[in-house]
C-alpha cells in the first residue's frame, strides 16, 4: 500500500497531464458527435455522468482506513496540487456561476467579491496558515481546544464550524440540483440526489484523501469550462484570444453605449414607469388593508360583468389575478414593499459601469470587501487543507499556489461581465421586440431574461429587461455562437465547482462531529475503526440532511451564505489570530473574545435586517465590520484582566511558531 | 509537543520572531493600500487610462488580485529563508 501511494504521488503530474489530456479529447469528441447529429439532451447526459463517473472513480481508488489518510491525506499533498485543491475548495457555484452576474449588475462596486475573496488569503498565508501546520492536528476546533485548554473552546468551535459550513453546504446542494435540473430536465429533487451521490461515494471511503484528489481533477475541468467561453468571445470581439486584456477596450465602449442610452428620452419614458410603478405601490401600501378589499373587489366585479359568452379562458385570468393577491394586510405589506423597493430601484436611470460607489457607496464597498476577506480568512474547510501538505515550507508555497489558481478564475469574471454587458447594450438595447436574439428566448424559458414592451413602442429600452444574473456566464457560448458541447462543459464546470466544495464542508461537518465531539469529548477511547465507522456514518447522514434542507429552496439560504462569512470572521478568525500571535491570550479572554465577536456579528445581522437597527449606514452583509473589532478587543482586554497562561502553553505558542519539529507531527 | 525548543539560543528566536513580525507588518501594509487606499481614490485613478483600463477599476479587478499572489509568494520564499538563516527549519526527512 505504502509502496502504491509513494509511486501515486511521484507520479502526480504525469497522472493530471493525462487526465487533462483525456478530458480535452472526450470534449473534442463530443463536438464532433454533435456535429454528426448527437442531441443536446444527450451531451449533456455524457458531461454529468462521466464526470461523475470519475469523480467516483478516484474516490474508490482513494478509499483509506488510516486516520491521518482520513483526515488530512496522509500530509502528503505537495504545496502546488494542495493550491488546486484548495482553488477547488474555495470556488463555489455562487463563484463560478454568479458572481460575473453580480459584476456585470454592480458594476465597479461589484469587484468587493473580487478583491474581497482573494485578499483574504493574503491573511490567511501570514497570520494563520503555516502556523497551523506546525501545530499539526486534525480540525480547526482542535487548534482552540488545545491553545485554549479545555472542551469550552473546542465546542465553541465546533458550533462555529458547523453554522458557517452548514448554510453554505446548502448552497451547494442547491446549485447542484438547479444544474442538473437545467442541464438534463431532471426534476430539482432528483438532480439533488444525484449529485449527492456522487459526493458521498468520493468522501465516505477516502475522506481527506479522497475528497483531495477528485478536488484537483474538479478544478481542471472547471477552469477550462471557465476560460473557454470567455476567450472565443474576446476573438470574436476584438481578435485577439486574451479576455484579460482585451475587455479594457470593451469597457470604453461599454461607456460611449451607456452615455447614448442615458440620453435617450425612450429610455427615461421607461425609468419614469418604473417610478410611476414604486409610487403607485407605495400609496397602495399606505392605504392597506382597504387598498387590498378594493383591488379585490375590482377584479370580482370584473368577473361578475363578464358577459355571458365570454370565453373560460377570459375567466380563469380574472380568476387566477385573484388567487395571485395577497392573502391578508400583513402578506400584502411584505410583497408590495419588495415590489415597491425593486420598482423603485429599476426607476433610477443608469450610472456608468466603470464609476465607483456608484450602487454600493463606499464605506459599503469597502466594509464588504473588509468582512469577506476576513471570512475567507476563517472558514474551517480552507484552513483545514493547510493540514494537509507535508511541510511548513510547502504550506506558505502552498497558499500562494492556492490564489494562483483562484486568481485565474477571478481576474476573469470581469471580463465575463463586461463582454456581455456590451452585448447587451449593444444588441438588446435598441432591438426590435419582433427580431430578439435567439439566446433570449431560450434563456427567457427558464425564466432568466425577460423583456416586456412597457412603453409600447415595440423597441427594447434598458429599464425593460429583467435578468436573472446567472445569465451572464450561462448564456454566454450562445451569445458567442459556440456550439451547444460548449454549453455542456459549462454545466459541467459548474457542477465540479459546486461538488468540490460541497465535499469539502460535509468533510469538515462530519469531522467536527466525529473527531471533535464524539472521539475527543464523548468516547476517547474508541478504536481507529470506530472512529472512522462513526465518522462515515455521520458523513452520510449530514449529506442527507442538508439534500432534505435543500429541497425547500428557501430564499433566505443565499442570504445566510453571505451571513456565514461574517460569522466566521467574527467568531473563528480573532481567536485563532491571537492564539497565535498573543502569548498572553489566555482561555477566559478567547472564550468571551469568541462569543463577543459571534453575537455582535449576529445582533447587528438580526437587528439591521428584520428590525431597522442600522449604525453608520452599513448593510446586513457586512456585519462582521462590528464582530471582527469587537472579538479581537475583547480577548486582548479580558486575556490581560485575568490570570496569564500558564508556562507550558506560553512554550506551546513558542513552537507553534518555529516550522521546527513539524516532521513528527506528520509522522504521528 | 514542545521539545522541539530545547538547545534553541533564546535570542536567536526573539531575532527570527521579531524578523516575522516585520515582514508579516510590511506584507500589511502593502496589502491595505493595494486594497483599501487604491478603492477611497478610485475616482481619482480612474482618470488614468492603463492598457486600455481606467487604472482605477484596473487595480480593483486585476492589480490587486495580481500583487496578492506575488505577495504570498515573496513572503513564503523570505520566510523558508529565514527559517535557515535562524537555524529553525524543519528537519529533511
Amino acid at each position: 500500500m505504502a509502496k502504491k501511494t509513494g509511486s501515486f504521488l511521484d507520479n502526480l503530474g504525469k497522472i493530471y497531464l493525462m487526465y487533462t489530456g483525456a478530458f480535452l479529447l472526450f470534449v473534442v469528441g463530443l463536438g464532433i458527435g454533435e456535429q454528426m447529429g448527437l442531441s443536446n439532451k444527450m451531451i449533456g447526459y455524457m458531461f454529468m455522468f462521466c464526470t461523475i463517473g470519475v469523480y467516483a472513480l478516484i474516490g474508490v481508488m482513494s478509499r483509506t482506513a488510516k486516520v491521518s489518510e482520513y483526515y488530512v491525506a496522509g500530509r502528503s499533498v505537495p504545496a502546488f496540487f494542495n493550491g488546486m485543491a484548495t482553488g477547488s475548495d474555495w470556488m463555489s457555484a455562487a463563484s463560478f456561476i454568479s458572481m460575473a452576474g453580480a459584476i456585470y449588475a454592480l458594476g465597479y462596486d461589484g469587484l468587493a467579491y473580487v478583491m474581497g475573496w482573494t485578499g483574504g488569503y493574503v491573511l490567511l498565508a501570514v497570520f494563520l496558515g503555516p502556523y497551523l501546520r506546525k501545530f499539526g492536528q486534525y480540525t480547526i476546533p482542535d487548534f482552540l481546544g488545545a491553545r485554549f485548554g479545555g472542551h469550552a473552546a473546542r465546542t465553541i468551535g465546533i458550533i462555529a464550524a458547523i453554522v458557517a459550513s452548514f448554510t453554505y453546504l446548502i448552497a451547494q446542494v442547491t446549485g447542484v440540483g438547479i444544474i442538473m435540473s437545467r442541464f438534463l430536465g431532471l426534476d430539482f429533487q432528483i438532480g439533488v440526489f444525484v449529485g449527492l451521490g456522487g459526493i458521498l461515494v468520493c468522501s465516505m471511503l477516502g475522506g481527506m484523501k479522497a475528497v483531495t484528489w477528485t478536488q484537483v481533477a474538479q478544478y481542471i475541468i472547471l477552469i477550462f469550462a471557465y476560460l473557454t467561453p470567455v476567450t472565443v468571445m474576446s476573438y470574436k470581439a476584438t481578435g485577439v484570444p486574451v479576455s484579460e486584456i482585451m475587455y479594457g477596450q470593451v469597457l470604453q465602449k461599454i461607456d460611449v453605449r451607456e452615455k447614448e442610452i442615458i440620453a435617450d428620452p425612450k429610455q427615461k419614458e421607461v425609468w419614469d414607469l418604473w417610478k410611476k410603478k414604486a409610487d403607485d405601490l407605495s400609496a397602495d401600501i399606505k392605504a392597506l388593508p382597504g387598498s387590498l378589499d378594493a383591488k379585490k373587489k375590482g377584479l370580482q366585479d370584473k368577473l361578475a360583468a363578464l358577459p355571458a359568452d365570454a370565453t373560460a379562458a377570459d375567466k380563469e385570468k380574472i380568476e387566477k389575478d385573484i388567487k395571485a393577491l395577497p392573502n391578508d394586510a400583513e402578506d400584502a405589506k411584505e410583497k408590495w414593499t419588495a415590489a415597491k423597493t425593486d420598482a423603485a430601484g429599476r426607476s433610477k436611470p443608469m450610472k456608468p459601469y466603470v464609476e465607483p460607489f456608484a450602487r454600493l457607496d463606499m464605506k459599503n464597498m469597502l466594509a464588504l470587501t473588509f468582512c469577506l476577506m476576513v471570512g475567507t480568512a476563517g472558514l474551517p474547510h480552507i484552513l483545514m487543507r493547510y493540514y494537509t501538505v507535508p511541510s511548513v515550507k510547502e504550506a506558505r508555497t502552498s497558499v500562494g499556489w492556492s490564489l494562483f489558481f483562484i486568481f485565474l478564475l477571478y481576474f476573469t469574471a470581469p471580463a465575463y461581465a463586461a463582454f456581455a454587458r456590451n452585448e447587451i447594450l449593444t444588441t438588446v438595447v435598441g432591438a426590435q421586440f419582433a427580431n430578439l436574439p435567439s439566446w433570449i428566448a431560450s434563456w427567457g424559458k427558464v425564466g432568466l431574461f425577460k423583456v416586456v414592451d412597457m412603453n409600447g413602442d415595440g423597441i427594447v429600452q434598458f429599464a425593460e429587461m429583467i435578468i436573472n444574473t446567472d445569465v451572464i456566464v450561462l448564456a454566454t457560448p450562445e451569445i458567442a455562437g459556440l456550439p451547444y458541447v460548449v454549453s455542456g462543459l459549462v454545466a459541467a464546470g459548474g457542477l465540479a465547482a459546486a461538488l468540490s466544495t460541497a465535499d469539502g464542508l460535509l468533510l469538515t461537518i462530519s469531522n467536527a462531529l466525529s473527531h471533535d465531539l464524539y472521539y475527543k469529548m464523548i468516547n476517547p477511547s474508541a478504536s481507529i475503526l470506530k472512529r472512522l465507522t462513526v465518522s462515515r456514518i455521520l458523513l452520510v447522514v449530514v449529506a442527507l440532511i442538508s439534500a432534505w434542507v435543500a429541497t425547500f429552496r428557501l430564499t433566505i439560504i443565499v442570504e445566510l451564505v453571505a451571513w456565514a462569512f461574517s460569522i466566521a470572521a467574527a467568531s473563528f478568525f480573532p481567536a485563532l489570530v491571537m492564539g497565535i500571535w498573543d502569548k498572553r491570550a489566555n482561555k477566559t479572554g478567547a472564550l468571551v473574545g469568541m462569543w463577543v465577536g459571534f453575537l455582535s456579528c449576529v445582533i447587528y445581522m438580526v437587528g439591521s435586517r428584520f428590525y431597522g437597527l442600522d449604525i453608520w449606514g452599513i448593510k446586513t452583509i457586512s456585519s462582521g465590520l462590528f464582530g471582527i473589532p469587537a472579538g479581537f478587543i475583547t480577548i486582548y482586554i479580558v486575556s490581560r484582566l485575568t490570570t496569564p497562561p500558564p508556562q507550558e502553553m506560553q512554550d506551546f505558542v513558542e513552537s507553534v511558531r518555529i516550522p521546527k519539529g513539524a516532521g513528527r507531527a506528520a509522522a504521528e | 509537543m514542545v521539545q522541539e525548543l530545547k538547545g534553541l539560543d533564546k535570542e536567536k528566536l526573539q531575532a527570527y520572531w521579531s524578523y516575522n513580525v516585520k515582514l508579516t507588518t510590511i506584507v500589511m501594509v502593502i496589502w491595505f493600500v493595494v486594497t483599501y487606499v487604491c478603492s477611497f481614490f478610485a475616482k481619482e485613478l480612474n482618470s488614468f487610462s492603463f492598457i486600455g483600463f481606467p487604472f482605477g477599476y484596473y487595480m480593483a479587478a486585476q492589480g490587486s488580485l495580481a500583487i496578492f499572489v506575488i505577495l504570498i509568494f515573496v513572503y513564503a520564499f523570505k520566510m523558508n529563508k529565514a527559517d535557515k538563516d535562524y537555524g529553525v527549519e524543519e528537519e529533511e526527512e
